[in-house]
């Protein structure tokens, strides 16, 4: 799967063909340096790590800047693996926007909004109690029955509670790509993709 | 590039190169849309008083509001849509608001807006 790193910019609407307000959300998408070609001989398995967005040395791992150093680039803020890119790519070699074209689908990868402690209501889509009166007193949104009483004697796993909410790695599929303004390597992908503006997200196709 | 810059180059498309005359609430424009009719496209003329603005860049859209066969008809346009063949400014109006909403309760003369001189 071939992809690129990027940055959610974030949301505005343009008009498509038929005059239509289409909720779109811009990404900064590469360019993406080659940072590390992984190969079965080598290491068991096929790779390609991209390295994307700048960062000063001082504040890269050791371990890091020999990487960086091996593909004759400037210390990188992200590094990640794709498996199964379509073409083959040598180190150090840049890879841009051009990967994609208007109108195809892609994926985007992206970390979601952390939401804090929420209740089933928001983290799990239950309907909560559904009525004020008829007795209701402070249940308005709470979770019901876990389940039977004697037999089994217990929850079962996996019971969906309250709890951590958002912070997830989110992949939302087959999002159309509306526009693509190369000289700034915008991508304008329709709707909405994971994660607050500035966030770190993978585009694959 | 920042992502307020991003986004405006973005928007650019379709709100650069429009040559809207500045109107407000009160005036009275005469809107050309253009409307498809399976292949074939046409030109629908739409003219009334705006009752609103709503500012809100690519998508600003616009009130008019016109008395059609006794019925009040009352339109919202994007104003950037592509569909939105030109905007033609027929009077000036002079109101002391921002939005009208109070014309829709007045009928005949009562609903007139004073024109705007100079």
């Amino acid at each position: 799967m071939s992809g690129l790193i990027g940055k959610k910019v974030g949301m505005t609407s343009i008009y498509d063909k038929n005059g239509k307000n289409v909720a779109c959300t811009i990404i900064e998408a590469g360019p993406c340096v080659v940072t590390q070609v992984k190969t079965t001989e080598k290491d068991g398995y096929t790779a390609v790590q991209l390295a994307f967005g700048d960062r000063k040395e001082k504040n890269t791992p050791a371990a890091q800047i020999g990487i960086f150093k091996k593909a004759n680039t400037t210390p990188k803020r992200k590094l990640v693996e794709f498996k199964g890119f379509l073409q083959t790519l040598e180190l150090g070699q840049t890879i841009s926007v051009d990967l994609f074209a208007e109108g195809e689908f892609v994926d985007v990868v992206g970390t979601s909004k952390g939401k804090g402690f929420q209740g089933v209501v928001k983290r799990h889509g239950f309907s909560g109690v559904g009525m004020q009166t008829h007795g209701q007193h402070n249940r308005l949104r709470a979770p019901g029955s876990l389940g039977a009483s004697s037999d089994p004697s217990r929850v079962f796993k996996g019971m969906r509670m309250a709890g951590r909410t958002g912070g997830d790695r989110v992949k939302k599929t087959n999002l159309e790509i509306l526009k693509i303004v190369k000289d700034q390597n915008l991508l304008v992908i329709k709707g909405s993709i994971p994660g607050s503006k500035g966030s770190i997200v993978f585009i694959e196709k | 590039m920042n992502a307020v810059e991003a986004i405006k180059l973005v928007e650019s498309e379709f709100t650069a190169d429009k040559n809207f005359p500045t109107f407000i609430a009160g005036d009275t424009v005469n809107v050309y849309y253009k409307i498809k009719e399976g292949a074939k496209e046409r030109i629908q003329q739409y003219q009334g008083v705006v009752l609103q603005r709503r500012n809100a860049g690519i998508s600003s859209t616009f009130t008019v509001r016109k008395m059609s066969n006794g019925v009040g008809v009352e339109r919202i346009f994007p104003l950037f849509s592509p569909n939105i063949d030109k905007i033609e400014l027929v009077s000036r109006g002079k109101v002391r608001r921002a939005r009208l909403f109070y014309l829709r309760e007045l009928t005949g003369k009562k609903a007139r807006v004073k024109e705007r001189r100079g």
